[in-house]
């Protein structure tokens, strides 16, 4: 019997409709497959349940003859930013611990509205502040990828780490993830699957614990471009209950998808090519201009000058937002309360927090605080809006002049768990060519393009004009085909 | 209202006065979150997810509380800017669930206008002085906290949590307890007229900041200190007038007035130091990332114009226009409920002989006399406006005299009929019969020989005891004209 775990979400959704296996099938054989690999603790909690419950929906509905939903039987893990009702969440921090929402966030109810069932919630660095999901309260992701010949357990990408884990690894054909600054595409690079961060207000905040409200969005993480389109057409869409939601129907992504690319020009940002990137990373960008080029694409150079200035911006706008956002945390209506013995309220807010945040968040915490703080707000925060600016107008002005980006996606592949831990700065620079596209709020994707000489997964990031995610899909499509990227992990765990 | 001058043994000082006054916006449900507003409700029955701060609940503007602060803004001719943006003001307390207050400080909401004032209250056409309003915000009230619930614990109300409020903050432009009266009973006016807040200070929906300084006339400001949370006019007065004293007290010992935080202490009617300068808070304000700047339409806008009531000031100058004297008219207008129970009776008095000043004067004299002695406001009256059109048409027409309207008028109280009804049914009708008037001048004249006597022999002064005799015979239903007309003759002989 076929592997039902080696599909991906078209076929299982395929499968589930044409008849040839059930939706319960499919559960239980991803539930199989989560329930077996503990030594990768890319799941918090597992909701083996809610997978069958969704899965015997899908086939009770196709038994009565019933239209399948676009998501039925399709089993997917939540990471565990989204809150979701009657299951704990946590954001991976301590300070979340125990906490059960009464409600469910809009985009997890999108996808089991869409028939979609969940296996469980995704480890992710805390508060999806991370590169390397090592910042996660309760144990890092371990990557399902090995170097050859080696142990030394290998970063799964931060901060939807537990979803790269989880896709790669043949737990979950697809998997939700949220993007700040890089926390979909880097992840993705480093576990040679897909994922796509919409444009800022394609898929709702609502229900999703805030990192930088100003950047946060949702996005899937899955095993090829049109899984991908699948499941974000399920998990977009205008939500009244977040402001910032774009009041735009959600295009037919799968249904448009092409890999001509005949009249299109892609941009390649001489700015992205950086001091001390490995030769195999420019090796494979040259390699995705090429595959571009060959699907009918004119090759531009483009100029995006502010690049060099997007990460320090990153690393002021991000943190001031989340030491506002986070300080809802204090210990007084759920989660963690440290009170101590005759203790006052600030006391108290002190301990709990102290007690129940990680040194990452702090850091942040600090880092935002300081940078708000009268005084320096205007040559921190201020300025940094302003780099906001011009970055959003570079990329403008380079969208005149071509329809997509391309550009590596991180700058190295996978690293040990460990390596950065001790620098700070080592780590935030992962995200410097994910990070200009978070900043002006644009579609962006990474596709796996190769390996490494380690045999360790590389991305190439595609960059879209706003509302543009059927640009960058195509394009993705365009290098996943020429790639032909089938390098899977080795089950160790 | 001459010069307000504080008597000090250095001199005159002059106080300068500025008010911050926190308005509830009449809506039915808070700022950013669905949640009701009603007073008075059990505690945290009315707290929303977004109220409570739980984790990824978003805020979403009410644009009901919007268009309430923007014909607030037009009532007093105030700049409307049609972009503003909300930001967020951090600080951590337990009546504040977020961790920050949503307020505007860079860009509000409404810009300068300015509101007149009488320096005479009880001559409404005497001299004015206008008062710069320097802005409307829109922000969130806070929780409630109650110490006096447990020994060692406090209890919080998250009711109030989140419900709109307007700041409307003043210039320095007041000088005297009694201009700032005069400010905050005509700004309550205002609100009320608008419909935008109901001006209850008991209840917390309205109160002031209040902000005072003492210099010598002529001179710059002083430093000023700023009493929170004032919550009656009265108490206004008297805060101003406490710390006006208390600075000069401090200046001429060769102290130092310190900018602080203070409150009032309704007791004593003095006010204490809260916090100084030094130990304020830093509210890192950050525009908050969560909301989009609001832009406002025209038709928006035109809307709002177009549902202004008409406002106090006109009001007055259309009652003067119909006879009414400059303080009837004052009177008449400075309440709303007052007013539009005004205008009913207008309204109701169309197409009878009755004039609008004799209206006024019934309405100040009788009516007013009549809730006083009954301790009702006139939105309890138990008179109708069309009751007393209809008992004034009767007075104007003949129908009934001075002394039987009151009987009239007393027995309309009493029963809640009509006049007409009342009039019918008792006879209280005054007759101008002259044949019943002459039979019982007649009468009267038989049967005071002696006083007929005296006038024919020139005492004309016994021609009101003739009158009154007659009256008091007639049940006092005669019309007063005819009996005088038909005495002087009967007299004459």
């Amino acid at each position: 019997m076929t592997d039902l775990t080696t599909f991906g979400i078209a076929a299982i959704r395929d499968g589930v409709r044409d008849g040839q296996f059930k939706a319960r099938e499919v559960a239980e054989a991803f539930n199989a497959k989560v329930a077996g690999a503990d030594a990768l603790n890319a799941f918090l909690v597992k909701t083996p349940e809610h997978a069958l419950a969704a899965a015997d929906a899908a086939d009770a509905a196709r038994a009565a003859g019933e239209t399948l939903k676009p998501l039925a039987g399709v089993p997917i893990g939540m990471k565990d930013l989204f809150a979701t009702k009657g299951v704990a969440t946590t954001a991976a921090s301590k300070i979340l611990e125990g906490f059960v929402p009464p409600y469910e966030s809009t985009v997890s109810q999108n996808l089991w509205n869409a028939g979609a069932g969940m296996l469980g919630k995704l480890n992710l660095d805390q508060f999806a502040m991370g590169s390397s999901n090592e910042t996660s309260a309760f144990g890092n992701v371990v990557s399902p990828w090995r170097r050859p010949n080696d142990t030394a357990p290998l970063a799964p990408g931060g901060s939807s780490g537990g979803s790269s884990t989880a896709v790669s690894a043949g737990l979950a054909p697809g998997a939700t993830g949220t993007d700040t600054g890089g926390s979909i595409r880097q992840p993705a690079a480093f576990t040679g699957i897909s994922g796509i961060k919409p444009t800022y207000g394609r898929c709702s905040r609502w229900g999703t614990i805030a990192f930088a409200s100003s950047l946060d969005q949702a996005g899937p993480m899955a095993r090829d471009v049109r899984d991908c389109a699948i499941m974000l057409e399920a998990m977009a869409g205008f939500d009244a209950k977040d402001a910032t939601s774009l009041k735009l129907d959600v295009p037919n992504w799968e249904a448009a998808l092409s890999t001509d690319l005949k009249g299109k020009k892609v941009g390649v940002p001489k700015e992205y090519r950086v001091d001390g990137m490995p030769a195999e990373i420019e090796a494979l960008w040259q390699q995705g201009i090429d595959w571009l080029r060959d699907a009918g694409a004119e090759i531009v150079e483009v100029s995006l000058p502010h690049t060099k200035y997007a990460l320090p911006a990153y690393y002021i706008i991000a943190p001031a937002e989340a030491s506002s956002n986070l300080a809802r945390y204090d210990g007084v209506r759920y989660g963690l309360r440290d009170l101590p013995e005759g203790a006052g309220l600030q006391d108290m807010y002190a301990a709990t927090r102290a007690a129940g945040f990680g040194d990452e968040v702090k850091r942040r915490i600090l880092i935002g605080t300081y940078v708000l703080s009268a005084g320096f707000y205007d040559a921190y925060y201020t300025q940094a809006q302003k780099v906001r600016t011009l970055i959003a107008r570079d990329f403008e002005r380079a969208f005149g002049e071509c329809d997509v980006l391309l550009t590596p996606t991180a700058p190295s592949a996978a690293f040990a768990l460990g390596e950065k831990q001790a620098d700070p700065l080592a780590m935030y620079l992962n995200d410097v060519f994910t990070v200009p596209a978070s900043l002006a709020g644009l579609p962006a994707m990474s596709v796996p393009g190769g390996l490494d000489k380690d045999g360790l997964p590389l991305g190439l990031q595609i960059i879209g004009k706003p509302l543009d995610e059927q640009g960058v899909l195509n394009a993705g499509l365009a290098i996943e085909q020429r790639a032909g990227f089938t390098a899977r992990p080795q089950a160790w765990w | 209202m001459s010069e307000y001058r504080i008597q000090g043994a250095s001199g005159e000082w002059e106080v300068v006065i500025g008010l911050e006054v926190h308005a509830q916006v009449t809506t039915n449900a808070k700022l950013f979150s669905g949640a009701a507003t009603a007073f008075g409700a059990e505690p945290n029955t009315q707290v929303s997810l977004v109220d409570a701060a739980m984790p990824g609940m978003l805020p979403v503007p009410n644009m009901e509380c919007i268009r309430q602060a923007v014909r607030t803004g037009m009532a007093i001719d105030a700049q409307i800017n049609k972009w503003s943006r909300f930001d967020r003001k951090n600080y951590f307390y337990a009546d504040l669930p977020q961790g920050y207050q949503i307020s505007q400080l860079y860009h509000p909401l409404v810009g300068e206008g300015a509101i007149e004032i009488s320096l005479d209250e009880k001559n409404p056409d005497g001299p004015t002085k206008s008062i710069g309003v320097e802005r409307i915000h829109v922000e969130q009230d806070a929780g409630k906290l109650m110490h006096d619930q447990h020994p060692t614990r406090s209890y919080v109300d998250l009711n109030r949590s989140g419900v709109a409020l307007m700041e409307i903050v003043s210039r320095p432009d007041m000088r005297s307890p009694a201009e700032a009266g005069a400010y905050l009973r005509k700004l309550r006016a205002i609100l009320r007229y608008v419909g935008s807040c109901d001006g209850n200070m008991e209840e917390g929906s309205m109160r002031a900041d209040v902000n005072v300084s003492v210099r010598k006339p002529g001179d710059e400001f002083g430093t000023r200190t700023e009493t929170k949370n004032v919550n009656s006019v009265r108490f206004v007065m008297a805060a101003i007038e406490y710390e006006a004293k208390r600075q000069v007290a401090v200046l001429e010992d060769g102290g130092k007035i310190v900018q602080e935080t203070r409150l009032f202490n309704v007791e004593s009617g003095t006010t204490r130091s809260m916090r100084s300068k030094e130990d304020a808070h830093d509210y890192r304000y950050f525009p908050d990332p969560d909301l989009l700047p609001l832009e406002l339409t025209d038709a928006f806008l035109e809307e709002c114009r177009a549902s202004l009531p008409e406002l106090p000031d006109a009001k007055r100058r259309r009652y003067e226009a119909l006879g009414l004297t400059a303080y009837n008219a004052g009177v008449l207008t400075a309440e709303v409920e007052t007013a539009r129970w005004f205008d009913g009776l207008l309204d109701a008095l169309e197409g009878t002989s009755a004039k609008p000043a004799q209206a006024a004067n019934w309405v100040a004299a009788e009516l007013f006399g009549a809730l006083n002695r009954l301790g009702k406001d006139i939105t309890e009256s138990p008179v109708s406006p069309a009751q007393a059109a209809e008992l004034l048409a009767l007075v104007a027409d003949g129908t009934l005299s001075g002394s039987l309207s009151k009987q009239v008028f007393e027995i309309m109280l009493e029963t809640g009929d009509g006049p007409s009804k009342i009039v019918e049914e008792r006879g209280l009708k005054q007759t101008s019969d002259t044949g019943a008037i002459e039979a019982v001048i007649a009468e009267v004249l038989e049967k005071n020989p002696n006083q007929l006597g005296q006038y024919r022999a020139g005492k004309e002064a016994l021609f009101g005891f003739f009158v009154g005799q007659t009256m008091k015979a007639m049940g006092g239903k005669a019309n007063p004209a005819v009996v005088n007309d038909l005495l002087k003759k009967a007299l004459a002989g």
